[in-house]
């Protein structure tokens, strides 16, 4: 076990190295990045005081080594429009984005296990074509679209539910607040249901897929012949023989869905002026306020690794062929 | 040079049979699958208004008309032309930029997946040959792509170099690479070893005439199918990075920025505004999902999804 996780952490840790590098590139490629910090009708000397203070006149190589060093300490510079350090700005918005992006891998997940496994147990009928004509359509609607289109009927036409806004559980329960966090669950999934739906969708909708063919795999196999022919009840079969095995490739896909939703969740939080990261880096880029771009994007990336590690170690202990 | 006796003239011949038995073969199993009829359907539509769009449309994209606002579906506008979808919150006609739109996307979706699908097919070939170091190198990199939500890397680009067409085909297309890198470099991994590729390389063919004329024909299946489901993903990104303002310039209509701008009169119920660019976005998509399907399971029945 402590040979996999020293592995894995190593991996990761590669893995920021990579993700600092590429910000870093992505801040030089469009020529002397000065430019991005100083406003646009900044004189001469202006700008070559900004560059000095910044300290884009060094070479790159330091230059580099002092960004990373910048940002291990989660110093980001100051938001150029919220004149506080960018990566405080990015902090205060990060529980609200944390719960949209759990909440809508339950609320696919949750859906899609019984929906594929259902498909599957009705192979060929109206009812398995149905759901994968739902799921063929769910990878094709953009969420951005999705969202829009709920706003417009379940929002607005049906007002079943709000068009935006949001209630924090994360943030009275880090805290401490137990109680409040609590009473403000209901409430909170209450506001968040159709945000966490359109972002949703696509997963759910590759997932009820892969849960329907790993199922379809794993009932033509020998041992669940076996536990047929010894006649244990289709029940039992499916779910303590069947199921068990058609988890992994589940799991494994759980992984590689976060990066899918958070990226999801940039756009879809605007759509439903939701007030976390997303909506924050959508604002920062329609400002130019490069520091909260950049502390956005590679806090969603950190969260992306972690949440990652999280799962392959769950992978770890479901799947015992995995070394420990 | 006419060199007529029958042993020289019948291979050539016999190939074209194939080929049409293998054309036909595609229809059927394309009638067979319905869907998949659909979808090429779909896809021709698409195409057709991707590039006669300028003479189907009955405006001018981008003519602002400030009396003629937000028009409902059906209007009829000044010289006996319709606003069939109505008119945007600057008077522009719906139809005419969704015609216009399917330009972008379609063009960013395939130049996207010819620039990372080049790159990536080329980066695997070398890896999957030489192996070694450089193996190492090409796949590691790939990993540090793949641990990072691309759409994020999109964005940190995007914004420092600005919105454009080049931009926005270069972020997405290099997005792309590794997919196709990974897949090309393990059927290259594989396929070294067979004996035609061993015959091509006794007979002192090139390496690059090895990997090209002899590896790559035998790997091109897999990479279209791959190529079908990637255009889907590369028009989905381009619409949500259209939608974020980071896509091409303003003055440039996509379905995407269409959307963007629908937001701001869903309150007053602009519900054309909204739907039909979604709409635009959710068929074409589709039909390259389904497209993709079909290819698998017609190029490499060993992959059907238990259908």
């Amino acid at each position: 076990m402590w040979t996999f996780l020293v592995r894995r952490l190593w991996q990761s840790i590669i893995v920021l190295i990579g993700v600092t590098l590429i910000s870093f590139i992505s801040l030089q490629i469009g020529g002397d990045p000065t430019y991005l910090f100083v406003s646009e009708n900044a004189t001469t000397e202006e700008i070559e005081r900004a560059r000095e203070m910044l300290g884009f006149d060094r070479p790159l190589h330091v230059q580099y080594l002092s960004y990373v060093w910048n940002a291990l300490q989660g110093d980001f510079g100051s938001s150029l429009s919220y004149r506080q350090p960018a990566m405080d700005v990015v902090l205060e918005a990060m529980p609200a984005t944390i719960e949209l992006t759990i909440f809508s891998l339950v609320l696919a997940i949750g859906l899609s296990i019984p929906l594929g496994i259902y498909a599957a147990l009705k192979r060929g009928k109206p009812i398995d074509g149905g759901i994968m004509t739902f799921a063929m359509l769910g990878q094709s609607i953009p969420n951005f679209w999705m969202g829009i289109m709920m706003i417009m009927f379940f929002g607005l036409y049906l007002r079943w539910f709000p068009i935006s806004g949001h209630v924090p559980f994360l943030e009275p329960l880090f805290a401490g607040e137990f109680r409040e966090a609590f009473t403000n669950l209901p409430q909170s999934m209450y506001y968040m249901i159709m945000p966490a739906l359109a972002v949703g969708t696509y997963t759910l909708a590759r997932n009820a897929r892969l849960v329907r063919s790993s199922m379809l795999e794993v009932l033509q196999q020998d041992y669940v012949r076996t536990a047929r022919s010894k006649g244990i009840s289709e029940r039992r079969v499916i779910f303590n023989h069947a199921m068990r095995n058609a988890w992994l490739p589940v799991v494994t896909m759980i992984g590689l869905e976060f990066g899918f939703l958070l990226g999801g969740v940039v756009v879809v939080e605007t759509v439903f002026s939701y007030p976390g990261i997303g909506r924050l880096t959508f604002q920062a880029i329609n400002q130019r306020d490069i520091p909260v771009v950049q502390a956005s994007v590679i806090i969603l990336a950190v969260i992306f690794i972690l949440l990652n590690l999280i799962v392959d170690l769950i992978y770890a202990r479901l799947d015992p062929r995995v070394k420990l | 040079m006419a060199d007529t006796t029958p042993s020289a003239v019948t291979p050539p011949k016999r190939e074209m049979s194939y080929r049409r038995k293998e054309w036909l073969r595609a229809w059927e199993s394309m009638v067979a699958s319905r869907w998949a009829l659909v979808g090429m359907l779909i896809l021709i539509i698409v195409t057709f208004v991707a590039i006669f769009g300028p003479w189907l449309a009955p405006f001018d994209p981008n003519r602002q008309n400030i009396m003629m606002r937000l028009l409902e579906p059906g209007t009829p506008g000044r010289e006996d032309l319709t606003y069939w979808l109505g008119s945007d919150q600057l008077g522009r006609d719906v139809l005419s930029r969704l015609l216009y739109g399917a330009r972008v996307s379609l063009l960013v979706g395939v130049a996207a997946i010819a620039v990372g699908g080049t790159l990536g097919t080329i980066l695997g070939l070398i890896s999957g040959y030489y192996g070694g170091r450089i193996d190492d190198v090409i796949m590691r990199l790939g990993d540090i792509q793949l641990a990072f939500p691309f759409i994020l890397l999109a964005i940190m680009f995007l914004v420092v170099l600005g919105p454009g067409l080049v931009n926005i085909i270069l972020v997405l297309g290099i997005g792309q690479w590794i997919t196709y890198a990974r897949i090309v470099r393990a059927q290259t991994l594989s396929l070294r070893e067979k004996e035609y590729v061993e015959a091509a390389r006794a007979l002192g063919d090139s390496t690059f005439s090895i990997l090209f004329r002899t590896i790559l024909p035998n790997i091109i299946a897999p990479l279209t199918v791959i190529a079908s489901f990637n255009v889907a993903g590369v028009i989905l990104s381009e619409a949500a990075l259209s939608f974020l303002g980071l896509g091409v310039p303003p003055d440039v209509p996509t379905w995407g920025s269409m959307l963007s701008e629908s937001r701001d009169h869903l309150l007053s119920n602009k519900w054309w505004m909204a739907v039909f660019p979604g709409l635009a976005i959710v068929f074409t998509v589709l039909a390259f999902n389904i497209i993709g399907d079909w290819l698998r399971d017609f190029l490499d029945p060993r992959l059907k999804e238990n259908a």
